[in-house]
């Protein structure tokens, strides 16, 4: 039963597999988003959700119930509205977010670090917007990070490209129980106090610091950065995360952070095991009271106001001298709006609801833990005096008076953080990386990084 | 089979109504296997010699993303790091496998024969990542395994495994290998099977002992069975992903750092999309290059 081939035959074959190779030979990306008009044209005079029913396309976090919850409430307040919301956990988003966006762009998305994403023109400028409901007159640090340049760089000023639902903040968590245990009745003041109440700790048999540093996410840039502030002003951290030219992490009191750093983790103020540890793992930790503080953000106060009623209290990163200025990384809630959305208009009328909304600010402050945006004497909810949350929100206002907000060292670049930080505070840790390697390394990873893009 | 074909009287349209239907019968899987898997060599190929962030235009750069891989520490490090798994994924597990497979043959007939069959198979059903958490777990600093030391008076080597960066590497080979080790249990006890007992009862005749017999009749029979398991554990230990995506993520500080997971990176978090067709392409011949030399190991003892 053997049968021959015909050439012809095969001839077929090979023509349907190189059909489908010859789809390949056009150079990747040449039918790639083309930049859109800016400017405030294409802008109605007050965008809205009109009235004829409508579905909004989100696209959101996993394990974080604010968005949902404000959609909800708005869905109650303006009934045409419904919601199609995708959920991701963060990572898969910021590996998804620039495909997402291209092909199946939704009209409120969950954003990762947007520099990349502007550059390839796949998110809707807001400047328009912002003009339309007076963003613009909000205090200038709730949008800050969220301009970009044209192309992406620098970050920090240019248009707008994204929009946050609220401000959170990181500072320093602790076990109020743990605390008392070694005589600390009020929050440090100064470095050099926080110091001696770690050492208090250790002494005590007490871990001083839980934090993660595992995987590919090095929580120990927490600390870092809080120390960076401690020892040195936020405007060039800033340059340097917005990518301004000539901005640089190696610097002389940076230097002194990450020398602290050492200090602490030579001391043994960590877990033996923090290189293994993950966020969830040090959360559980925290919470179980296993240690005194943890390098956190209020993202996690309503979480913890229900997990250790009472017995958490959070105070932001005390300066290196006394009354010295405080600071904080703190950045929006980022979401933003596809360049092709089919509803961006009602998009932009929802993110403008959650600042000014009464409920929206409510349902953000209890649920989000963290400072709603909007103008600067919007209205602000009640939070009783002994919960967490109320803490935050006050150190909030701290920062917003020193000026004191840094984006986070880990949102320079889409990749500083896995690539460079991760792996480089792991080494300091396993004392395979000095302090002055350290800054040097990641200066030249960003600089690689940068030119690159 | 078109049945109508063998009726038709003329042998020439008959010939080629028949090879028409073959092809249509290959049609689907031909056209399967071209979408699926030729175009996206191809189109790796292609992004290989670009510069692009996956989205935007993109530049022709050649061969300069193939000279990354080979120059940049980090990159080069990951292809390094694959190749000692080998040792964990292929060696352990091939080594084990045959003393375990020849000690579960000489019990064959009891009960306890058929549970250790079942227990070492058992890993190959449970899905890679739900391994990679339980051991995560079993070797964590509190874990399972730690407690067992600490329980023996080893207290003193207790550690996170995987944050350890002495032993991360070691720790996920030791959860590859203890994957792998059912399969090539399995394979080799079907291999033993086959071997004809005369030649044992042969050999016992002739004085051989256990031994003996093991290195002189088991292993050179079961010669293509170990080429299968090599085969397939050295591509598992130079492909490997989930186990190390789930433990540790390449750290701690990129010391479990392999090829998948580096292009992963590139691909989705770095955005270097003609860097990590560039990996991907070095690997893809890397693991032809391995697996290539195993088969004609195979086929020679054939002859």
């Amino acid at each position: 039963m053997a049968r021959r081939v015909r050439p012809g035959r095969s001839g077929a074959a090979l023509v349907i597999a190189m059909g489908t190779l010859a789809a390949a030979c056009a150079a990747p990306g040449s039918n790639s988003p083309q930049p859109q008009a800016t400017g405030t044209s294409a802008v109605s005079k007050a965008p809205a959700c009109g009235s004829a029913p409508i579905t909004m396309n989100g696209y959101f976090e996993t394990g974080f119930p604010l968005p949902k919850a404000l959609t909800t409430e708005f869905t109650k307040q303006h009934p045409n509205v419904t919601w199609n919301v995708r959920e991701d956990q963060f990572a898969v988003i910021t590996q998804n977010a620039p495909r997402v966006l291209a092909d199946n762009p939704p009209d409120l998305m969950r954003l990762p670090q947007v520099s990349e994403l502007v550059k390839d023109n796949l998110l809707k400028n807001l400047d328009g917007y912002a003009t339309a409901f007076g963003w613009d007159k909000w205090p200038a640090s709730q949008l800050e990070q969220l301009r970009l340049g044209p192309g992406g760089r620098p970050r920090g000023e240019g248009s707008l490209y994204a929009l946050g639902l609220n401000m959170s903040m990181t500072g320093v968590f602790y076990n109020k129980k743990l605390a008392a245990q070694i005589g600390m009745t009020t929050p440090p003041a100064t470095l050099a106090e926080l110091d001696e109440v770690l050492a208090k700790a250790k002494n005590a048999g007490i871990t001083p610091i839980v934090q993660f540093n595992g995987g590919a996410t090095g929580g120990l840039a927490f600390p870092l950065q809080s120390l960076m502030a401690a020892y040195g002003p936020t405007g060039p951290i800033n340059d340097w995360i917005f990518q301004k030219p000539g901005a640089t992490i190696d610097t002389p009191s940076n230097q002194q952070a990450v020398q602290h750093l050492e200090k602490w983790i030579k001391a043994g103020y960590f877990q033996k095991d923090v290189n293994a540890v993950d966020y969830a793992t040090m959360m559980s930790r925290f919470i179980d009271g296993q240690g005194l503080i943890m390098f956190n953000g209020d993202w996690e106060s309503g979480n913890l106001d229900k997990q250790m009623p009472g017995n958490v209290g959070f105070t932001l990163m005390p300066p290196a001298q006394q009354g010295g200025k405080r600071a904080a990384m703190s950045a929006p809630l980022a979401f933003g709006i596809a360049a092709n959305a089919k509803n961006a208009d009602c998009a932009a009328f929802f993110l403008n609801w959650v600042a000014t909304d009464k409920r929206a600010r409510e349902i953000g402050v209890e649920i989000g833990g963290s400072r709603p945006m909007g103008p600067a004497d919007a209205y602000m909810p009640e939070v009783a005096a002994d919960k967490v949350t109320a803490s935050t929100l006050e150190a909030g206002a701290d920062i917003a008076k020193d000026n004191g907000a840094m984006d986070f060292i880990a949102n320079a670049t889409g990749a500083i953080y896995a690539k460079s930080w991760t792996p480089n505070l792991q080494k300091l840790v396993a004392g395979k990386q000095t302090a002055q390697g350290l800054l040097t390394a990641v200066q030249a990873d960003y600089a690689r990084q940068l030119e690159g893009n | 089979m078109p049945r109508s074909a063998h009726r038709r009287p003329a042998a020439g349209r008959l010939r080629g109504a028949r090879g028409l239907a073959g092809w249509l019968f290959v049609l689907p899987a031909l056209a399967f296997y071209a979408v699926f898997v030729l175009r996206p060599i191809a189109l790796t190929l292609q992004y290989s010699l670009y510069d692009w962030d996956g989205i935007g235009p993109s530049t022709w750069v050649g061969a300069a993303n193939y000279g990354k891989v080979f120059t940049d520490p980090d990159l080069f490090d990951s292809l390094v790091n694959a190749f000692k798994l080998i040792v964990f994924f292929s060696a352990i597990p091939v080594v084990l496998g045959l003393a375990i497979a020849a000690t579960i043959r000489r019990i064959a007939a009891s009960r306890l024969a058929l549970v250790a069959r079942t227990v070492l198979f058992l890993p190959q059903v449970i899905p890679l990542v739900a391994a990679g958490i339980a051991w995560s777990w079993l070797l964590a600093s509190t874990g399972v395994i730690n407690q067992l030391l600490s329980l023996v008076g080893l207290g003193g080597v207790t550690r996170a495994w995987l944050g350890d960066f002495a032993t991360a590497l070691p720790a996920v080979g030791m959860i590859g290998a203890w994957v792998l080790l059912g399969l090539c249990t399995l394979l080799l006890l079907a291999g033993m099977s086959k071997i004809d007992p005369a030649l044992y009862e042969a050999a016992r005749l002739d004085g051989a002992g256990p031994w003996r017999e093991f290195v002189s009749i088991t292993v050179p029979s079961l010669r293509q069975e170990i080429a299968v398991c090599v085969t397939v554990t050295v591509i598992a230990a130079l492909a490997s992903f989930d186990i190390i995506y789930i433990a540790t993520q390449g750290g701690p500080g990129n010391t479990t750092m392999v090829p998948g997971l580096q292009i992963f990176y590139l691909a989705f978090s770095e955005r270097e999309v003609g860097t990590a067709s560039a990996l991907a392409v070095v690997l893809m011949v890397l693991v032809i290059a391995c697996a290539l030399p195993i088969q004609w190991f195979a086929k020679d003892g054939n002859k």
